[in-house]
């Protein structure tokens, strides 16, 4: 014998609309009525109120009315909305009473804005574990600080509320095990790095992007221990590729390093975050750095692919253009470079050479890495003359090839250099790989910029790492 | 107010250091090179230190100073040596 469980709400046209059908379905079949907003709708008759939406919750409503069939074994099938052959269908009743054909019905009221993050705070706090705090300040963001959560700037308090709202931006398993976060190796949970998105200010939608960029610090060949502890500058960077940077609204066109951009400022926020609240890393503790740079503070950007005619960093590393990626990498700051006069791409890339020279200093070689983000309007220089993004690194290696003489300790009266042993030889700035190149930026400005790496920048430190985003 | 903890909830249990020894007189030392630059020199000089007070010394290296040292290579001293210096240099 079927029953059936009918969710409805008084404020419902819809559900109104079937108010005069109940006799009909009541009197043949079982039928449980559960109201999500009113203990005497449909009024007249046997009515589980449903108050604190739980029934609701658990059954996954979205649409009232929904009616539920179910058999001992449990559910077998539901419809929603109002649709007169669908409803004889499920019932197995010929309804005699006129009603319209069909109705659409309207949202649960479990899908109230708001409302999914409360009720699953409230009924599924079971898959959480992190330790709750109390706390007895009546300034939350405060507290934060106090606790030592903030990278100096006001958090966002993390809340049940405010994790499960984050927690739906990502269909993996809060308890999923994503690596160990150095330096004191803290256990980094799916769940983790959702509070300290929480803390950085994200959407739910930017989390898969915070999470992939977790999984790359931890990657072995990012070396993330090392570039905490450092004396260096340099912190991770995030690059973000693909479809996913545009639907999640982050900025490469104007200011695409700057700030006011709510996905690249909290993406970068976050990650920093993870290293110090999971991790345990603070400046002035294991992190080590003399000077450190603002992009500790957070440091993300997409490429601009759209307007593009390169081949995108990501499809560089082999990515497929529809694959969203995060790029990281060891970064310092911004370096900008000025050329306005340059309208041919051989001139405009020894600007770019002469530039790239002093990444670190002038008279060091292969030890730092460094990304070449170049402008819209830079960029038509070489597509009006057809070059390859590859055509101009090709070009840039070829330029960066410095006599040994220039780099030697004690050559134009600078100590700093390399060995004597270096003088007969003729070195490229940049190990193999060592320079990127991707385009953002503004439509007007004859300006690019460099982003120089961590001095440790290679294979026995710091190499960049891209993943591919999973949501 | 409620409000969950972000961190990796660590609770590290609190270890003082071993004693110093009153001298090296006889003691194996490992000499912990972190592989920067000048860090030999620094080493040198401390093993010459060392060995005139009478103490055997041990070096090693870590492969790059940009890691942490290899769990072997940091039960290879302890097993080796009674003490270890490391030399942070540059």
């Amino acid at each position: 014998m079927s029953k059936y469980q009918l969710f409805v709400k008084e404020s419902c046209g819809t559900c109104k609309l079937i108010e005069p059908l109940l006799p009909e379905i009541l009197n043949q079949l079982d039928v449980e009525l559960v109201s999500q907003d009113d203990a005497d709708f449909p009024e007249g008759y046997a009515v589980t109120f449903d108050e604190s939406l739980e029934r609701s919750y658990r059954a996954n409503i979205e649409i009232v009315p929904t009616l539920i069939k179910e058999h001992d074994s449990g559910e077998v099938s539901r419809i929603y909305g109002w649709d007169k052959a669908a409803w004889q269908e499920i019932t197995g009743l010929q309804f005699t009473i006129k009603l319209p054909l069909f109705q659409p019905g309207c949202g649960s009221k479990t899908l109230d804005p708001g409302m999914p993050e409360k009720l699953a705070a409230r009924f599924e706090a079971d898959k959480l574990q992190s330790r709750v705090l109390e706390f007895t300040a009546d300034d939350d963001i405060e507290a934060c600080f106090d606790q030592g959560w903030s990278d100096g700037l006001p958090v966002v308090p993390p809340t049940k509320v405010r994790l499960m709202r984050m927690l739906s931006g990502t269909k993996r398993d809060p308890q999923e095990y994503i690596g160990a976060v150095p330096p004191d190796l803290g256990r980094c949970t799916i769940e983790k790095i959702a509070l300290n998105a929480v803390l950085a200010g994200c959407k739910p939608e930017y989390l898969p992007v915070v999470i992939t960029a977790v999984e790359a610090a931890l990657e072995d060949e990012f070396c993330m221990h090392g570039l905490l502890a450092t004396t260096y500058f340099s912190g991770p960077m995030v690059i973000v590729n693909g479809p996913l940077a545009r639907s999640i609204g982050m900025n490469a066109k104007g200011n695409a390093l700057g700030q006011g951009n709510r996905a690249n400022a909290t993406i970068g926020r976050a990650l920093q975050l993870v290293i110090r609240n999971i991790g345990g890393g603070r400046p002035r503790q294991v992190d080590r750095s003399a000077l450190g740079n603002p992009g500790k503070y957070t440091f993300c950007f997409a490429e601009d692919e759209a307007g593009s005619c390169w081949q995108s960093l990501a499809e560089e590393k082999g990515f497929a253009a529809e694959d969203s990626t995060v790029t990281l990498f060891a970064a310092d700051g911004v370096q900008g470079i000025v050329d306005q006069k340059s309208k041919d791409p051989d001139s405009l890339t020894r600007s770019f050479a002469a530039a790239l020279r002093v990444v670190a200093h002038p008279k060091l070689v292969m030890s730092s890495d460094a990304f070449l983000v170049v402008s819209p309007e830079h960029e038509r220089v070489y597509r009006e003359a057809d070059w390859s993004k590859q055509d101009l690194k090709d070009r840039l290696a070829e330029l960066l090839m410095i006599p040994g003489t220039e780099l030697v300790a004690g050559a134009g009266g600078i100590t700093e250099g390399l060995p004597q042993t270096a003088v007969d030889k003729v070195l490229p700035k940049f190990r193999e790989g060592g320079l990127s190149v991707v385009r953002a930026g503004g439509a007007a400005g004859l300006f690019s910029a460099i982003i120089a790496g961590w001095a440790a920048s290679g294979p026995m430190g710091s190499i960049p790492v891209t993943k591919k985003i999973i949501v | 107010m409620e409000l969950l903890d972000p961190t990796a909830e660590l609770n590290p249990e609190g270890r003082l250091p071993r004693a110093r020894p009153k001298s090296v007189f006889g003691k194996t030392v490992g000499l912990l090179d972190i592989a920067k630059p000048k860090g030999d020199i620094f080493i040198d000089r401390i093993e010459d230190l060392l060995k005139q007070k009478g103490a055997k010394t041990v070096r090693y290296r870590k492969p790059t100073f940009t890691r942490v040292a290899p769990i072997e290579l940091t039960q290879q001293i302890a097993a080796e040596c009674d003490l270890v210096l490391e030399a942070l240099a540059d």
